[in-house]
């Protein structure tokens, strides 16, 4: 990083250099080279502390006011109190609000991060799960007082149970890794259910991260089948290590390539013919709502992204929500308690329960219900889009996918970032930067950064692994055709400029509020806390 | 960061690692090669394994880590650690630096000397990097 | 057309002209004929923002929410006061709808939530390391339990009673997976057992769980139990409720390795049990076998400050099968509600909080252990939560008391057989002493009727 660009250049390619079809969010760069977000020097709010100011005022004690050490041993109480910030209201709200600024955010900006599903997040849904009854529920209120709630969970399960193909739904997992472990305890479940002890779980090379990991955790070894030159799964590879030791291949279709396997009957087949379970990761669910069905594919365990396919905020890092669907032959063991709808005796109508008594159930991966404020969200967007809305959904989202695969597939960026796998695309695609780096000498991470110039936020960047410089985009259905439009005419531009100085690139971003940052410092010395 | 070379007194594994055997012909240092500190970039930490442990070769007997990658490193022969480069645990960046010199790995009691005739000298091993 | 799409009929001629096909349908073409979904799904047809607002609006109304009555409901989750500045700021666009902070250069905001969160985390637990959230409660219990079986292999765990049942529940089902034995230290005197706990210690345990304050609200002498499993060679791990952790002398001095626990009740709704967040704070020695993400300062090439995401290699992403978790998408928007709400209470406010809780729970026991029919279940210490014993059912009990619109708190009977006609009562700063008073009129009522149509079943 010794290569970077003095701050006079950084002021002329902040200010300067956009092309004139780019999306200018930076605003004026003053001289000197630095954005006004780039003069506001981070403090901490450790930093703007002040012994005896205050946001919060006590009640006052309206009972006796006895000693703490007359309460509670003096041996357990804390001897010097918590070293938290001492500041007022306003400079509370200010400071969050100022360092918010320093946040790209999706309401301000195009953010195809492949496989992240970047969708708008509509606001009805923050609106109604801050109604009362749902935010100010208590998750132990009994259910006879709480059956607006446990309605609401009953009908989400139905709805993502018909959108799976599959008819059991727990919507306990927290996100879709812990949606993962749910699915590959539950195969471990079934097979030991049957006195069928097994060892290894087969994984794509291709896969997310989270699925390898999952399946450590779960005890088993994982093994990895190769991807065939169409980008699915490697058949010859899958038959080969498809045995009576293996107990799941945790699948991606569409994969992390963004390609829907076309040989997925005959993968289950595979699968299947060995006894094993078939597992869906459905972080790429947003490609087929309505038009293909995991379920129908003949996967046993499907796990949902709420927080991807349907809409959850993504608070940069969470929450989310990881519920999963399941055969019948998997429904025995799933997590519990179960919302079930049981008939009123009065004839009141059904009345919904939380169903505790599964003596196979693997039992609980967490407290209470599931993140509910997320199923709110959820079920609001089922409800506003209904089966056909889903449907489009899917079918825009693909559409938008090939539209910007086409516009990055013209003359002056298909030379240089090639599409790794070139067919129809499902919601995604991934170019490969490999000849952008060894023709301009600029690395995906380069262009990466110099889109954040450009005002975009990149795709994501160098994954999947099998990919050389990947670059995974992800547009979504809830982009315009100009959005699209911009942000490959910004490529185009940027793989232009780097034709001509690739410099610029290699020493992008220069209009954020920091620049490049020094992440070997930062893993070699781990400063993870504020020193006080 | 130092120059691209693959010094002539080593011996070299396939999965990019060297040998350097001392006087007594009976003990030697490991490390990694410069093709593999560069291909992992800047090395932030070294999980170095405990003096004692045995290496049994063509096995991981330790870790180095970049920013974004982990690299486990190859026993090119087998043998009993006596001692562990500790500079390394503080000053990681010298792998990058001087892999054949400072940046050694761990020193080793061979069990089976023998196992060197299955390494390669610089010119092999500079072949097979192509 | 969704009111959440743009596509003209228009742009979709142009789109598939600029593709090279003739119809939306050609571009599911990959999909084989024999997995194309050929119906519409079976469910409702989509409806206005309006009416959809109408629907849940009328859903919520079915629920009785803590604003509906008075509620000493704790267990796990508690109704403390929510800052109205926590809502301004956990919906500003800029926090709300990003994601993880791949792209450091344009997440400095996120990140340096992340970075003063660990910071208060790390001072609440007195440990020097936090990551930057996990899930929830009962799941960080569980990751906590996975920590020490990558730290020393060992294969059984040891759980106190006093553990939340959730989380206790949580470990079992792991405990599958990660290849551990869960055996339960039993609890003498509403605390953790610590001749029994000694009893089964051995040099092949590899975690000792306990929690503080614990279930049923004693606080736990963490240094004398967690001294007896460092004997072996154990993780010590605590699950502790943040809020006590303002009086309580901190896990971390008292020889815990890692503290975890729920957020909620640092500025996070009830929700109906979530989203919240959950804590993960370790000792030095363990900060490569964290899970999650954690965020640590550096520098920019101007040389500027600025935080990353660091020690990544730890993460699933990186380092695949031999991850220290499989955690992705954790909780970060309800971690910011965190350390805003910490940042709200402030150093003397987090200690007036609990001192306040301490002495209103204390006044809330004497009194309900004053009315006929009520014992206290133990005697220990308590800050915020307490458990008693009544002469009646506790579930009939309970119905009868939210009929006068008091929920008097949780039936330990489905958790604890041995039991159960317990009741455990939760205290939170709303809960003011006419309230108080209330619930022990209302209780005491509740038992004597219950006692009475016993009596007339009799």
């Amino acid at each position: 990083m010794s290569d970077m660009a003095s701050a006079q250049t950084a002021a002329q390619h902040a200010a300067g250099e956009l092309g004139e079809d780019t999306v200018q969010v930076t605003g004026s760069v003053p001289s000197g080279g630095e954005t006004p977000q780039q003069r506001d020097a981070a403090k901490t709010i450790y930093e703007k502390s002040k012994a005896g100011r205050r946001a919060f005022m006590v009640p006052a004690t309206d009972v006796p006011d006895t000693p703490l050490d007359q309460l509670i041993p003096g041996a357990l109480l804390r001897k010097d109190p918590a070293k938290l910030p001492e500041v007022a209201e306003p400079e509370l709200v200010r400071h969050y609000t100022r360092i918010s600024k320093r946040n790209f955010d999706l309401d301000s900006g195009f953010y195809p991060l492949g496989s992240c599903t970047m969708k708008h997040n509509p606001r009805l849904h923050e609106r109604v799960a801050a109604l009362p009854g749902n935010s100010r529920l208590h998750p132990l209120q009994s259910d006879s007082h709480a059956q607006g709630a446990l309605e609401l969970m009953y009908n989400l399960q139905h709805a993502l149970g018909e959108i799976a193909g599959l008819p059991h739904v727990s919507l306990q997992p927290s996100a879709g890794s812990h949606g993962e472990l749910a699915g590959v305890l539950l195969t471990k479940a079934y097979h030991e259910d049957r006195g069928d002890q097994r060892t290894k779980v087969l994984t794509p090379d291709t896969a997310h991260g989270t699925n390898p990991a999952t399946v450590t955790m779960c005890g088993y070894e994982v093994v990895k089948v190769g991807t065939n030159p169409d980008g699915g799964v490697d058949l010859e590879d899958l038959r080969a290590k498809a045995d009576d030791q293996v107990a799941c291949l945790m699948l991606t279709n569409p994969n992390t390539l963004g390609l829907f396997d076309p040989n997925i009957e005959e993968i289950a087949k595979i699968v299947h013919d060995v006894g094993a379970t078939l597992y869906y990761d459905g972080a790429n669910l947003n490609a087929v709502m309505g038009k293909s069905r995991p379920g129908d594919m003949g996967f046993d365990i499907v796990h949902f992204n709420l927080h991807k396919s349907f809409t959850q905020p993504h608070g940069g890092g969470g929450p989310g929500a990881g519920p999963i669907a399941v055969s019948e032959r998997i429904e025995p063991f799933i997590t519990r308690p179960q919302v079930v709808m049981a008939e009123s005796s009065n004839g009141d109508g059904p009345r919904f329960e939380l169903d505790y008594d599964r003596p196979k159930s693997i039992g609980r991966l967490r407290g209470f219900q599931g993140n509910y404020g997320v199923f709110v969200r959820s079920y609001a967007y089922i409800r506003s889009l209904g089966a056909e809305g889903l449907k489009e959904a899917s079918e825009l989202a693909v559409l938008n996918a090939n539209y910007l695969l086409a516009r990055l597939k013209e003359a002056g960026v298909a030379e240089y970032l090639p599409v790794a796998f070139d067919r129809i695309c499902m919601h995604e695609f991934v170019l490969s930067g490999a000849p952008m780096k060894k023709d301009l000498g600029i690395r995906t991470l380069d262009l990466a950064k110099r889109l954040l110039d450009h005002g975009y936020h990149p795709p994501t960047v160098y994954f999947p692994l099998l990919v050389e410089e990947a670059l995974l985009v992800e547009p979504t259905e809830t982009e315009t055709k100009e959005t699209l439009d911009a942000f490959a005419d910004a490529v185009a531009d940027i793989l232009r400029e780097a034709k001509a100085d690739p410099t610029i690139a290699q020493s992008a971003p220069y209009s954020t509020p920091v620049r490049r940052l020094d992440e070997a410092a930062a893993a070699k010395n781990p400063v993870v806390r504020q020193p006080l | 960061m130092s120059e691209a070379s693959y010094p002539e007194d080593l011996l070299y594994h396939q999965e990019h690692d060297w040998v350097r055997f001392e006087a007594d012909g009976e003990t030697a240092l490991f490390g990694i090669t410069w093709y593999a500190q560069d291909a992992l970039g800047e090395v932030v930490f070294y999980d170095a394994p405990e003096v004692g442990a045995t290496l049994v070769k063509d096995e991981s007997y330790a870790e180095i880590e970049s920013v974004k990658a982990v690299s486990d490193v190859f026993a090119p022969m087998s043998g009993e650690v006596i001692e562990v480069n500790a500079s390394i645990s503080d000053e990681p960046g010298v792998i990058n630096e001087d892999p054949y010199g400072e940046g050694w790995l761990v020193k080793v009691r061979l069990t089976s000397v023998e196992e060197k005739d299955a390494l390669m000298d610089s010119a092999a091993y500079t072949t097979m990097l192509g | 057309m969704s009111s959440y799409t743009a596509a003209t009929q228009q742009d979709i001629e142009e789109m598939l002209a600029a593709i090279g096909v003739s119809s939306i349908d050609d571009l599911f073409a990959e999909i084989p004929e024999g997995v194309r979904f050929d119906r519409a799904l079976d469910l409702p047809a989509g409806k206005p923002e309006q009416e959809v607002f109408a629907e849940l609006n009328a859903l919520a109304a079915k629920n009785t929410s803590a604003d509906d009555e008075v509620s000493f409901l704790g267990a796990g989750m508690y109704d403390h006061y929510i800052p109205a500045l926590v809502d301004t700021l956990t919906s500003r666009a800029e926090f709300l709808t990003p994601y993880t902070p791949y792209q450091p250069e344009v997440s400095q905001g996120n990140l340096q939530v992340m970075f003063e969160y660990q910071t208060a985390i790390s001072e609440l637990t007195g440990l020097p390391v936090s990551n930057a959230s996990v899930y929830e409660g009962p799941s960080a219990v569980g990751a906590a339990a996975y920590l020490a079986k990558l730290a020393n292999g060992r294969k059984r765990h040891l759980v106190s009673r006093g553990v939340h049942p959730h989380s206790r529940e949580t470990l079992e089902t792991l405990a599958v997976g990660y290849g551990t034995t869960m055996e339960e230290i039993p609890l003498s005197g509403g605390i953790t057992d610590l001749a029994a706990l000694k009893e089964m210690l051995s040099d092949d345990v590899g975690a000792v769980i306990l929690q503080q304050p614990n279930f049923l609200g004693s606080v736990e002498d963490l240094a004398a139990l967690a001294a007896a499993a460092k004997e072996h060679g154990a993780v010590v791990i605590a699950s502790c409720d943040p809020i006590p952790l303002g009086i309580l002398e901190p896990p971390g001095a008292l020889g815990v390795d890692v503290a975890v626990g729920e957020g909620q009740t640092l500025g996070n709704r009830l929700d109906y049990g979530g989203p919240s967040f959950g804590f993960f704070a370790a000792s030095q020695e363990h900060i490569r076998r964290m899970p999650g993400r954690i965020a640590g300062e550096t520098r920019d090439v101007d040389g500027r400050r600025g935080w990353v995401l660091t020690l990544q290699t730890r993460e699933q992403h990186i380092r695949r099968e031999k991850a220290t978790s499989n955690i992705c998408t954790a909780q970060a928007l309800n971690a910011l509600a965190g350390v805003v709400y910490l940042g709200w209470l402030g150093k003397q406010g987090l200690v007036e909080l609990g001192e306040l809780l301490a002495r209103r729970t204390a006044y809330a026991r004497e009194a309900l252990t004053a009315i006929d029919g009520v014992t206290a279940l133990h005697s220990q210490p308590v800050v915020r939560e307490f458990a008693v014993e009544l002469d009646a059912p506790v579930e009939a009990v309970i119905a009868r008391c939210q009929e006068q619109g008091v929920n008097p708190g949780y039936a330990l009977g489905r958790d604890y057989p041995e039991f159960s006609n317990g009741l455990l009562v939760a205290i939170t700063e709303r809960r003011d002493r006419a309230q108080i008073d209330r619930l022990a009129e209302v209780l005491g009522s509740a038992i004597a009727a219950e006692r009475g149509a016993v009596e007339v079943a009799g």
